[in-house]
């Protein structure tokens, strides 16, 4: 299948990309409809997503509830700041661990290929130091971030 | 025996830039502190510290010849990282690969006049 890519940008950013056979709407709609994320926003095999709010308009709120089923869950919030169909979210999120994350500010586009999708999420961290923490300790279900490869973060920060 | 090795530490070296450049450097062969200092407008000192915060996360290694001290990565913690980072990306892959299964069994959207940019 397509391969996604990640990549950290500067000293702020995390980049995803990935391709999707089906067009611009599906995808975009398989991100701010409910019952579609519910069904693939879940990261390592054994988690659910039991409580998915999403209200997909600009300054409208989300929330995503996550569970191993074995007591361990998270979430976040976030709100909208700009929805474009079928083209490009942006939204601000933060992960309760249970504390709050410091806000990452993400804008996704949707953008047709062929008879598909490349989809571009970029992620802005406020500083260097919440992206490394991000990228250490986020993600238990597999979410917004991070992977990034090796060669990505050890991009010399001088010529 | 290996120290122990902290993945947390090891993303918290990363986050600083000059440190992220002395690794990609290591990543091209051995240096001592002296040729590591040279590219950076930094105090040979000031480059120590930054090395010292990399082995503590165990990164970074070096050996004793004479006075020198050459310096080069770690190889496992660069690979413990890596093997993390890998898990990640996994659990990342996994959320798109249930999508390409979401968006399969979607109705295809009507194409209409004007939706197009």
């Amino acid at each position: 299948m397509s391969k996604m890519t990640l990549k950290t940008e500067g000293d702020t950013h995390v980049v995803v990309t990935r391709r999707f056979a089906a067009p611009p709407e599906s995808v975009y709609r398989a991100h701010i409809d409910p019952e579609l994320i519910q069904k693939w926003l879940l990261g390592p095999e054994g988690w659910t997503m039991p409580v998915c709010i999403n209200e997909a308009k600009p300054g409208g709120k989300f929330r995503y509830e996550w569970s191993n089923g074995k007591g361990q869950g998270f979430f976040i919030t976030g709100e909208y700041l700009e929805l474009e169909p079928y083209n490009r979210t942006v939204h601000v999120e933060r992960m309760f661990l249970p504390d709050p994350t410091p806000d990452n500010h993400v804008e996704t586009r949707f953008e047709p290929d062929g008879t598909g999708t490349l989809m571009t999420m970029r992620m802005t961290l406020p500083d260097a130091r919440t992206r490394a923490a991000m990228l250490a300790t986020g993600m238990e279900g597999g979410m917004e971030a991070s992977y990034v490869r090796l060669e990505g973060l050890l991009q010399p920060a001088v010529a | 025996m290996h120290s122990h090795l902290s993945l947390d530490a090891a993303f918290s070296a990363l986050a600083d830039p000059t440190r992220r450049a002395i690794l990609a450097r290591l990543a091209t062969g051995e240096s001592t502190v002296n040729e590591l200092a040279e590219p950076f407008e930094m105090s040979q000192p000031a480059i120590s510290q930054h090395l010292k915060v990399l082995e503590d996360a165990g990164l970074v290694t070096h050996r004793v010849e004479g006075t020198k001290r050459p310096r080069r990565l770690a190889k496992p913690g660069i690979e413990a990282m890596d093997q993390w980072l890998a898990m990640l990306r996994k659990a990342l892959e996994a959320n798109y690969d249930r999508l390409d299964a979401v968006l399969a069994g979607m109705e295809k959207p009507k194409r209409k006049g004007g939706t197009k940019r």
